[in-house]
């Protein structure tokens, strides 16, 4: 489509200034991949929760909130690092502009972090009952631990938009036609949902059989919808000409074709495999590396999503 | 009052006066621009030609960067400018990131977003932008567009039907028109961007905006590891993009 048009016109550049190159890099790829992991196993942690009884998925009560807590931080902190003006992060809460999707989602994920690190307290303190015995804090926290159960679905409510608000960024960022509304949305809702449950897969050799099945089938559906709105893109997306100059770069012969590819099958193809190859005999073994393989694809495939549209020329 | 911009294409004749008045008046570091004229050759030998087209701000009326600035540190004047107050930037980039024209730097020397703003601080003492003054032609020509006398409310009336803008897809409503653009000069993906040494210069993209070494990790790294010599070639990573320039990845 551009090429026809190139060739149509016969038109060439001789004479123009250095462009921007790719402005978000890595840490902005590493703070989505983050954020996925740490409001996913919120989400699936809960429903676990609330699915099985304690003596089933002994640690996810506190493994959960404490697994979130610090990949919320990892999020957090690499979000402060890519700032080119990392001590003026505090602007966003005392001049804050509504209709960013940067400042409303600064907001509600430093509430979310906070709950989640009240909750991995809880858990931690409950779990282990010698730890910090005689603090008066620790004392405190203990003595409401029931908090933990009230607050867990406000919790799992917010973990909601703190996950979607990256693709509202994204659709906000109007320059780049690949991070459309609806459809980033629905990828950024899988990818936590992906990396929850990969991630409590890693952490779930305690666990009984069905519990561990359950949550392995939650990692192999999440991955075989994404995967199909990825293959989607990439075969039948017949959009505009920016969006299809983005996908050239990930199509044979791009200079991301290959990470693209090595996401897909690291990420999902194998996971998938995996899991419904291992699944029936519960091969422990096979299921962690499907969770440990999905949590690497995951974060290639956003690394690709993220750079591609910033390779193209906007002027 | 509304404030727009209108660039006859016509009579551009590429002399990039308006580029360097820009860069003196708001002294414009060294690999940032408020304002380009880009240079596209069109045709094939021997029918061709050359055209100029000289980019800026557009001043959308609705202005992506605007709206996802966390913290209004870009935010529209009275008179349609929209403007930009560096102080206030956290430098997160959201706004390079939505405008569709590539019209937002990150200062390496301030570490935070700038922009052409219509020289705001000139026309609010009543004179022209920087560039409308030294453009030899009067290629440039500003005023507001809500005035249906003034000399730019005119020009859009005498050419109706040929004035365009960049991207109108994009929902912006810009405020900056050209009159005797084509597909091939307004439209950065009707033409080909080979990376490289062309005729005039490099032809290249910037591998980081702003200060490479801004972040809080090299403010703790840099005492230990130390970095790279900052000049005005090495901070915006020209140096590098030297080595590089013939990959032809971007
Ligand atoms: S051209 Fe870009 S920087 Fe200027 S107002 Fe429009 S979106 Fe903002
Ligand atoms: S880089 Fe500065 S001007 Fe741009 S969106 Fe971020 S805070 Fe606003």
């Amino acid at each position: 489509m551009v090429e026809s048009t190139v060739a149509a016109t016969h038109a060439v550049v001789s004479f123009d200034v250095a462009l921007n190159g790719i402005v978000w890099g890595w840490m902005i790829t590493l703070n989505m991949w983050a954020k996925s992991i740490g409001t996913g196993v919120i989400m699936v942690g809960a429903y676990m929760l609330y699915k099985y009884s304690k003596d089933k998925i002994p640690n996810v009560r506190w493994l959960m909130p404490i697994i979130s807590f610090v990949a919320l931080n990892v999020f957090l902190l690499f979000t402060l690092l890519d700032l080119h003006q990392p001590l003026r992060m505090v602007n966003i809460f005392f001049h804050p502009h509504f209709t960013s999707a940067i400042t409303v989602g600064a907001w509600m994920a430093s509430l979310f972090t906070g709950l989640v690190t009240l909750l991995a307290a809880i858990g931690l303190l409950d779990y282990m009952p010698n730890l910090l015995r005689s603090n008066k804090t620790a004392k405190k926290v203990r003595a409401n631990s029931g908090l933990y159960e009230k607050l867990l679905p406000y919790i799992v409510f917010l973990a909601l938009p703190v996950t979607m608000y990256t693709a509202i960024i994204m659709a906000q960022s109007s320059a780049r036609g690949l991070w459309e509304a609806p459809i980033e949305m629905a990828q950024m809702m899988l990818a936590a949902i992906m990396a929850g449950s990969a991630t409590l897969l890693i952490v779930a050799e305690s666990w009984g059989k069905e519990p561990r099945a359950r949550i392995a089938m939650i990692l192999a559906v999440t991955v075989a919808i994404s995967f199909t709105l990825y293959m989607g893109e990439y075969f039948f997306s017949f959009k505009n000409s920016e969006v299809e100059a983005t996908l050239a770069f990930i199509h044979l012969g791009g200079s991301y074709s290959f990470e693209f590819w090595f996401a897909m099958i690291v990420g999902y193809i194998i996971p998938f495999a995996l899991v419904t190859t291992s699944v029936k005999e519960d091969n422990y073994t096979l299921l962690r590396f499907a969770g440990i393989l999905a949590l690497i694809g995951l974060y290639f495939a956003k690394d690709v999503w993220l750079k591609i549209p910033q390779l193209l020329p906007l002027s | 009052m509304k404030l727009g911009f209108l660039v006859d294409l016509n009579l551009c004749m590429g002399c990039k006066g308006c580029e360097i008045a820009c860069k003196v008046e708001n002294e414009v570091p060294l690999a940032s621009w408020r304002l380009k004229v880009k240079y596209v050759d069109i045709g094939v030998f021997p029918d061709t030609s050359r055209s100029f087209t000289p980019m800026r701000c557009n001043h959308c009326e609705d202005a992506p960067c605007e709206k996802i600035c966390p913290v209004s540190a870009l935010h529209y004047l009275p008179n349609g400018i929209v403007n930009i107050d560096s102080s206030r930037c956290i430098g997160c980039a959201g706004c390079i990131m939505a405008c569709p024209y590539d019209a937002i730097y990150m200062n390496p020397e301030t570490n935070t977003a700038d922009k052409c703003t219509y020289c705001a601080h000139r026309v609010e003492g009543g004179m022209m932008p920087a560039c409308v003054v030294a453009c030899p032609v009067e290629a440039n020509i500003f005023g507001d567009i809500d005035n249906k006398d003034s000399h730019i409310s005119r020009y859009i009336m005498e050419h109706q039907g040929g004035v365009q803008v960049r991207k109108p897809e994009k929902h912006t409503n810009p405020k900056h028109y050209y009159v005797g653009g084509g597909n091939q000069t307004l439209n950065p993906l009707a033409h080909q961007r080979i990376e490289g040494y062309s005729l005039f210069t490099n032809i290249t993209h910037l591998d980081t905006v702003g200060d490479p070494n801004h972040s809080m990790l090299d403010r703790f790294l840099t005492p230990i590891f130390g970095h790279d010599h900052l000049d005005n070639t090495g901070f915006a990573g020209m140096e590098s993009n030297k080595k590089d320039s013939n990959k032809g990845e971007h």
